[in-house]
Formats: structure tokens, sequence, C-alpha cells
């Protein structure tokens, strides 16, 4: 059966010239795929927990695709940003996300979109899974009307139903989350926030404040620390007297997960929504991940780590890879199947950047917009006396 | 004695007076009733019924959930407040003094003030920030710092300091009402101070507008404009000069931002000049955002005199009590200020 459809798929090739060999390739029978796996994962780091997540997760078909989707998806933007931004068509601070992918999408499997989120500023990917369009993304980095917050916001200021930023201070989201949570809490919707941080921000007072109250009043918080190994150019041993980010909560449980592999991620962030949920408190939970790129487009990144590091990231732990790797040894999908994925995905984030660069720039007359809520339009004094502009809601 | 609304003493046998200190407790307790979404944090409002005793009562009303103890953590729990209110709730955050906001700013300023700006629109903000601020009695200078000027700078904050007990509860519930974040400035030395409340006041729908000043007194000579506390300073400092001929309009601004410019501008066309008085150091201060506007103006040519600020004195508040009161503007100073702008 394959090597005939693959005879045809090449004879076709060559009469039309075009790849439709691809796709009748693809549309050989679905029962020949594997339609479920279960999938050893990596046991978590455990801190004042009795049990932890499960060491198997299983994956369908449909949800590894997905995955991979939402994973490429990510990537394609965020280099499609980086080409961008070298050619100054995106300006001022942008953090890419690229590597960290699994994380974004691991915990977007495993909580619903009535659950909230918030992160800091390399949130593109999370923008994304969130809910937003990757064209609504791109505009906004390009400072377009059409971006998500009408080209106001830029890279660090996106917003959408459930999700709070995209935050430039470091380590502000996170007191911002536990107030979510505490609006959940009050409430009493049975929804949870994730709340993002790096490591970074694992230094900063207000974590420790943060943790105090949700602890103390039971805030359904899950408190999710994005351990890249560096916080702009200082590595973790050079910034943090412990390194062990999930036992930072002190008294509250912790655990440690590999943020290369989704399904450890999607694992783990179910169980600790889940003890959230059933109204045990807050959870930590350090995600060991890895960012390619520097800390933003003005960090080369290889002053403070070598390109062996980097590369060998690449080459043995890419999230996407792993992904797509454990999907075809299991004949869960074709590598045909992947390369569509890939050129689709490849011509959206394109066909987005074209709408990025073309749309118009936000008209003036926005300028002074959105100041205030729901609030009758005020006055706002221009840069000299005789400009008076407007501000309406 | 109690004042009544004017602040001139009130004859002995009036009822209906009541004290700052109450009218912010009723104004609370009405927007606790009204709205669920609304609760109270801050550090002892709940069981010890508030540090000022402004909050008495409400917890045994309204229990745990809708008044809630924090721990000493300024940044953490004004950033919890102001992701509650991201969510959709209605936090009013209580600081002890706003000397201690100082601790929380970032959360007040780029969590709150900027986020419905940075989102176009996309997220709301409703938060009230209020407590005592400003010169309280022989409590030196890390308790005594005025913040009306730091807060009133900022785009995306609305900036409100009540006199009366009338404004207290007013202002209290159009902030707490507001879909933006609020900065609400009290006083410590008027939470006891009486005040007869007008008949409206008593409704449970009672709200005075942000952004609109106040004339307390009408007069002709010279404009008086002030805020919180100075303003009954102001009043004060009105009752001798008009023993003399000198006709004084009080303006009460009520909130600091957005500033009712266009009160004061009127008053400038009618009375041709402008004394301003506040608590607050006078670099950078609300006074002298006051001359900037009037010189920009419509009013700047009917000045027969240039602007005069009276203010806090340039320095951090002593604790010794002469010291103290000679840190801040007395009735003597604005009359001495009046008559020299009047040239008289």
């Amino acid at each position: 059966m394959k090597t005939m459809l693959t005879v045809i798929s090449n004879a076709l090739c060559r009469i039309t010239g075009k790849n439709v060999g691809a796709r009748v390739a693809v549309t050989r029978n679905f029962a020949d795929f594997t339609p479920q796996v279960t999938f050893d994962i990596k046991k978590c780091d455990l801190h004042r927990l009795e049990a932890g997540p499960p060491v198997k997760a299983e994956l369908t078909r449909e949800q590894g695709l997905q995955y991979y989707r939402t994973m490429q998806m990510v990537r394609r933007v965020e280099l499609k940003a980086d080409q961008l931004y070298k050619q100054k068509i995106i300006r001022g601070f942008c953090h890419l996300y690229d590597g960290q992918e699994a994380c974004a999408a691991g915990i977007e499997a495993a909580i619903s979109p009535s659950d909230h989120l918030i992160t800091a500023y390399r949130a593109h990917g999370y923008t994304y899974t969130r809910g937003v369009s990757i064209r609504q993304i791109l505009a906004e980095l390009t400072g377009r009307k059409g971006g998500v917050a009408k080209g106001k916001g830029g890279s660090m200021h996106m917003y959408a139903p459930h999700f709070y930023g995209g935050n430039g201070i470091v380590g502000a989201q996170v007191p911002l989350g536990a107030g979510i949570a505490l609006a959940c809490q009050y409430r009493g919707n049975n929804q949870v926030c994730v709340t993002l941080y790096g490591d970074g921000a694992a230094n900063q007072g207000q974590l420790f404040e943060t943790f105090n109250m949700a602890a103390l009043w039971k805030l359904p918080c899950v408190f999710i620390c994005e351990n890249n190994k560096y916080g702009m150019g200082t590595a973790v041993e050079r910034a943090a007297a412990s390194t062990d980010y999930y036992k930072r909560g002190d008294f509250i449980p912790g655990l440690r997960v590999d943020g290369m592999d989704v399904l450890s991620v999607r694992e783990a962030t179910r169980f600790a929504a889940d003890h959230c949920r059933a109204g045990k408190g807050p959870i930590v939970m350090e995600l060991q991940t890895y960012r390619y790129h520097g800390h933003s487009m003005s960090d080369p990144g290889v002053s403070y780590r070598t390109r062996e590091e980097i590369q060998e990231v690449r080459s043995k732990s890419d999230p996407i890879s792993l992904l797509r790797e454990r999907m075809l040894s299991n004949n869960m999908a074709s590598a045909e199947e992947f390369k569509e994925m890939d050129v689709e995905i490849r011509k959206e984030v394109d066909d987005a950047a074209q709408f990025a660069t073309s749309d118009p720039e936000p008209p003036l007359e926005d300028l002074c917009n959105h100041v205030f809520s729901n609030n009758p339009p005020l006055d706002v004094r221009g840069t000299h006396p005789w400009s008076k502009l407007k501000s309406v809601s | 004695m109690p004042l009544n609304i004017n602040g001139t003493l009130l004859r002995k046998q009036h009822r209906n007076h009541v004290t700052v200190r109450d009218a912010l407790n009723q104004a609370m307790d009405e927007e606790l009733e009204r709205d669920e979404r609304v609760f109270l944090m801050g550090e002892e409002v709940a069981q010890y019924d508030g540090a000022y005793k402004v909050s008495r009562g409400l917890w045994k009303k309204y229990g745990d959930k809708r008044i809630i103890d924090t721990p000493i953590s300024e940044m953490g729990f004004a950033g919890i407040a102001v992701g509650a209110a991201m969510a959709g709730l209605r936090p009013i955050c209580e600081f002890m003094t706003f000397n201690f906001s100082m601790q929380a700013i970032d959360q007040v300023i780029n969590s709150a003030a900027k986020t419905y700006y940075m989102s176009a629109g996309l997220q709301p903000v409703p938060i009230v920030f209020r407590g005592p601020n400003g010169a309280s009695a022989g409590v030196a200078a890390q308790h005594s710092q005025c913040f009306a000027a730091w807060y009133a700078h900022c785009p995306g904050l609305k900036v409100v300091s009540p006199w009366n007990s009338e404004d207290a509860k007013g202002l209290l519930k159009s902030a707490i009402r507001d879909d933006n974040p609020v900065v609400f400035l009290e006083n410590e030395l008027m939470y006891g101070v009486p005040f007869e409340m007008s008949e409206d006041s008593q409704s449970k729908d009672f709200t005075i507008p942000i952004g609109k000043a106040k004339i307390e007194r009408q007069g002709n000579h010279v404009t008086l404009v002030s805020h919180s506390r100075f303003v009954g300073h102001c009043l004060d400092a009105a009752a001798v000069l008009a023993k003399e001929g000198i006709e004084c309009e009080v303006i009460n601004l009520r909130t600091i931002r957005p500033m009712d410019v266009e009160s004061i501008e009127t008053s400038v066309m009618k009375t041709n000049h402008l004394v301003t008085v506040e608590g607050g150091w006078p670099q950078f201060g609300v006074g002298a955002e006051i001359c900037a506007r009037v010189m920009e103006g419509s009013a700047f040519n009917f000045l027969d005199a240039p602007v005069t600020r009276v203010t806090g004195v340039d320095i951090p508040m002593p604790y010794a009590k002469i010291l103290e009161d000679h840190s801040l503007p007395q009735v003597k100073d604005i009359i001495f200020s009046v008559k020299k702008t009047l040239n008289v």
C-alpha cells in the first residue's frame, strides 16, 4: 500500500511539477497511524508534596499535531519578529521565546480558556496560546492600528480575555496574578490563575510578599517559574543563593519539571491546577527551559554563554523536534505531514507579516484615547499650550 | 465645635453633623452593600476596625470575604488589589498612610494607571487607593509627606482630595463607582472634625462628581484655591480678612487630577488676584501647576498681580511642636499673602 502510493505520488510530482505528491501520500488511510500512545515522562522533583504528576502521559494523534502546530507557529512568529526587528520594522524591546515553546503549549493544553494567565515581557507565545491571532501579534509589534492593542502597547503589552499581558516591570505581574486568583476564589468559580515569572524575577521581594498572602488565603494560583538559566546576562548561579526555584515558595509545595517536553509541562500543569482547584492553596512549578535568543534583540546572547551550549540544547532538547521524533518513531504521523504543516505555518506567518508591514500606523486622532474607561471625553494638553487634544474612552 | 457646610461655626442644636471619618465609613458601607464586587483590603482594616477607625464596624457587618486584613506587604497587596480589579472586582486598597504607598508605587502607576492606555481599552482597572495623606501631628518626616503632586503628575490616574464630610462621602462613592484607578487622599487631622451634611447627602445614591471644584465662599477681591485641610484655613483667613473689607472667594479643588481649571479661571477673571494654598512642598507642587495653567489660559490677562503660592516649608517635617507648626501654612500666612498680593 505504502510503496504504491509513493510511486503514484512521485509520478504526479513529475507530471505536474508541483508537490501534489505530498498531499497524495497524506491522503492514505489514517488507520495506518497510531491513534494514541502512552509516553514515559520524567519524574518531577518534589517539594512538600507526597506525590507528583504521573510519570506517563497519553498523547493522541490529534493532540500531538495540535501541540506541534502551536509550538511551530510560535517558533516561526518569533523568528519572523527577529527578521523584522533586524530590518528595523519592529523597534524598542523585543524579547523572543524560541526554545521555550513547550512551556506555553503545555500549559495551555492543561488549562481551559476560562482559566486565567499572566506573564512577564517574554509574552508573544502566551499571547498566541491565549487566543490572539498572529496577525494581531505581529501588527502590534510593528506598531500598526491592526495590532491587538492598536499599536499603543507594543511587544510587552498585549492582552486578551483571561490573559493579562505582557508586563514590563520584572516581578510586578506576580502579585497581579495572585489578585486574579483572589477574584476567582471570591467568585467561587473553580478557575485558577497561572502566574508566570522568570529565574531573574524569582529574587524580587514582591514575590515573597505574594507567596505569603497566597498561602495564607489559599489562593488558587499556580506560580510558574520559567527558568531559562539566565536573567538577562546573569547566570542563575550568580544571581540566586538557591537555584532550586521550585523550593523558593518555602511553605508552598513545589515541583520541578522538564520544560522542554510539552507532555511533562502539560501533566505537571494539570497536577498543579488540580491542586489549586481542590482548595489546597497555591503551588510553585519550576519549568527548566532554554531560550535560543539573547535576553532581547539588543543582546547577541553569547557574551555570557557559549555558542556550543546553545547548539547543544538545539540538537538534543529542542521541544519541537522532541515531539516530532516521538510521533514519528511511534508512527503517529508521517514526515510529510509535518513538512506540510511547516509549509502552511510559514505561509500563515508570511501573510501575517505582510499584514503587519502594510497595515497603517494608528491615526494621530487616537493619540490621547483610552486614558480612562467609561469616561466623558477629556481635554489633554499637547506639547504646547495651543495644542489642545481630545481623549475619548 | 461642629462646622457647618460652609465651614463656619454651627449653631448649637443642629442635627445632622457627621465627622469626616463617619462620612467615609458611610460611603464604604453603602457601596459595599450596593455592589458585591466591592471589597476593602489593607492593614488593620478588619478586626482592628481600621488604624484610624475609618472602617469601624464593616468587618462585623460584611465578614472576612469583603473586609480583608493584610500582612505588612504594601507592594504585594497593592498588586493583588490591582490584579483583582483587572479580573473584574472593585477593590478599595487602603494604605495606612500614603507614605507607605511609596513601597507600592510601581503597582499604582505601572500596573494600574497605565494599563487601560497600553491595552488600548481592553483592560480597565477599577480600583480605589485610599488613606491619609500629608501632615498629621508630631509624626515627623517619614510620616508626613503630601503625595498629591506625585500622583497627580501621572496620566491614567484620578486624584481626589476631599475637605469636609460631604466631600468625603460623595467623592469616595464616586471613586468607588469609577471604572478607573482613583487615588483618594484623606487627611488624618480631619477625620474627627464634624460637619453638617446636607439633606441630599443622606441618599444612598449621593455622589459628588470627580473633576469639579466647589466655591465654598463667594468674594470679589481675591481667589483662594486650596484642597483638603487647608480649605478650612482659607475660610478662617477669609473670615478675618472680611472684617477689613477684603472679600475672598474660596475654591475647594476637591479633585487634583483632572483639575477644574475652568472654575479657577472664572473666579480669577472676576477677582483679578490668585493665591494658592497647600500643605505640600512648593517645588513642582499643586500650586505650581495652578500657576502654569493660569498663565497658559484665558485668565492670565485678568491678573493684576502674579499668582502667590502658600505652601509647606521646603524641608522634611520636623518633630518639635514649634518647628512643626512653622513648617505648614498658618492662617496668618494666608492673610499676609493675600495682603501682599493685593498690595495692601
